[in-house]
């Protein structure tokens, strides 16, 4: 019997190689056609390095981090396991969820990230979508939302995060050599955090 | 797609495989790494680890050898190499005296190599970096991530190679990689795109009279598209965006590269080549060394680079320094 921390992981896992090739034309768009690739690569190794039946969710999502950023490679392996390592810090020795822990757990992600890759909201990256999402997450919260509720606002705002990127130029990464060329595409890093997003929710919708 | 492979997945495994049985008497390959070493090891020197993604054949492991580099880390094709990998490589080359790490100027390739840097520092060993970033057809400026770093790293190698051969300390080494990236530009362009194996398309569209000029060398589209034009045509605007750097002027001595992006029939490259040094004679730039051929590619894609390197006495001294490595042997 799998926990449900190992469930949802899975979860995001099938999503992101169910979305290899999508996510993989995205970048072949603006980047260099390897996103959904190097990503499918490393959740399909998170599955299989993940202890299903370890409940202590800090130690699995460590083990994603770890485990991302030794099998994905390029920006995306520092970046997404930078995030899911930050991310366990909040969770060590916790077996379940509260909304507090998830809002402190995002914006944990958001200061790793933003540490390693130097990149601000508005240079049309993964955080043009999780930082908005986490404002409405951290406002829905606040209100007395309970945790399912404020994430699925939040998956609306990352939404629209992805939308605009379609509207403006990249100033990091790859893409940023493009200039404005790159307008008019939306983000892959954007859009393959937004379906962890979704995916989270819909597990603790379910 | 029609590609020379057994399946998408193992082709770096296989490559590296292919490369140390072709060359054992360079090089050698760690146990469970896609990085390979010298052969005989780099005990005593300072010791200068390069890599990236792969598809850039011969670089960076066709350059590991006497007088170049001592590891390379291939990563997955056109991905930067994780941290854990060169970390390894980091951990085998260095041979006590401290390990100069060429990072070519991108994303996640600063971000990888960094966290490396970091983890061998923390196990005692002396670690710097020089990231080389030659590209002009990028624009440098806080809005972007900066210059890429493309053909003119191998400069950077056999440059930096060779100081350290000569004993260079860690500092030496790298103050003349610097004096290199100070003095390198390089400008590309394509006439069709190159196809990822695991992706199983080219990287983009052109029409049967387009070109893409200000290319990449990870299939990344460039800077304008245009109808496509005489080899000289071509030549000429690759060389006056690298012109209006102000570097290179009357009087001036280069070194100059002109590299295939593996698609290109090296006849086409030596036609390139005698327009290079026609506009070069003509500005009274004169030429020290001339490297034509597939240097640093891009898989399967058809185009070329121009790299022009100032030289000073001291960088010519190393540049005409002998190298043994498998894609560079100067005796």
């Amino acid at each position: 019997m799998s926990t449900r921390v190992y469930d949802c992981l899975k979860l995001i896992a099938e999503k992101i190689i169910e979305n290899k090739d999508f996510l993989t034309d995205l970048d072949r768009e603006i980047g260099d056609a390897d996103h959904g690739v190097n990503m499918a690569r490393g959740f399909q190794a998170v599955i299989e390095k993940v202890d299903p039946e370890d409940a202590d969710i800090g130690n699995a999502l460590k083990k994603t981090g770890m485990t991302l950023l030794s099998t994905v490679g390029g920006a995306s392996g520092p970046l997404y396991g930078t995030a899911y390592m930050e991310a366990a810090k909040v969770f060590a020795g916790k077996t379940e969820v509260s909304g507090d822990d998830f809002k402190a757990a995002m914006e944990a992600a958001i200061a790793g990230i933003q540490k390693r890759g130097h990149a601000e909201k508005g240079e049309k990256t993964m955080l043009d979508a999780l930082m908005p999402a986490t404002d409405v997450l951290s406002e829905k919260l606040a209100g007395g939302a309970s945790l399912a509720d404020a994430l699925t606002d939040a998956c609306v705002a990352a939404n629209e995060g992805i939308e605009f990127t379609k509207t403006i130029a990249a100033t990091k990464g790859r893409a940023s050599y493009l200039g404005d060329r790159s307008i008019g595409h939306q983000d892959p890093g954007a859009t393959s955090l937004t379906m962890t997003l979704e995916t989270i929710r819909d597990f603790l919708k379910a | 797609m029609k590609k020379l492979i057994n399946g998408v997945d193992n082709i770096v495994d296989e490559m590296l495989e292919g490369m140390v049985a072709a060359y054992p008497q360079y090089i050698k390959r760690l146990d469970g790494f896609d990085v390979v070493v010298r052969a005989g090891g780099s005990k005593g020197k300072v010791a200068l680890v390069s890599g990236g993604g792969s598809g850039h054949e011969p670089a960076h492991g066709g350059y590991v050898g006497k007088g170049m580099l001592d590891g390379a880390i291939a990563g997955a094709v056109f991905t930067s190499p994780t941290p854990d990998q060169v970390y390894e490589a980091i951990k085998a080359a260095d041979g006590g005296k401290g390990v100069l790490l060429v990072i070519k100027n991108y994303t996640g390739d600063v971000m990888n190599f960094e966290m490396a840097a970091d983890m061998a520092r923390d196990e005692g060993i002396e670690v710097d970096q020089v990231i080389t970033a030659d590209d002009v057809a990028v624009e440098n400026s806080t809005w972007t991530t900066g210059r890429r770093g493309i053909a003119g790293t191998i400069f950077v190698h056999k440059i930096a190679g060779a100081c350290a051969e000569a004993g260079g300390s860690l500092a030496d080494v790298k103050r003349v990689a610097e004096k290199v990236i100070a003095n390198v530009r390089s400008m590309g362009m394509a006439v069709d795109a190159c196809t990822v194996p695991a992706a199983g398309k080219p990287s983009f569209d052109l029409a049967e009279d387009e070109i893409e000029i200000g290319i990449g060398i990870h299939g990344e589209p460039g800077v304008n598209r245009e109808k496509i034009g005489t080899v000289n045509e071509i030549a000429d605007k690759l060389l006056n965006k690298i012109f209006a750097e102000g570097i290179y002027n009357s009087g001036d001595e280069v070194a100059v590269m002109v590299n295939g992006m593996g698609g290109t029939p090296l006849m086409e490259l030596f036609v390139a080549n005698k327009h290079v040094k026609e506009v070069l004679d003509g500005k009274g730039i004169k030429i020290h060394k001339t490297l034509v051929g597939n240097y640093m590619t891009s898989l399967d894609m058809e185009g070329f680079s121009i790299t022009l390197l100032k030289v000073d006495d001291e960088l010519k001294k190393l540049l005409d320094a002998p190298a043994d490595t498998p894609a560079f042997v100067q005796v």
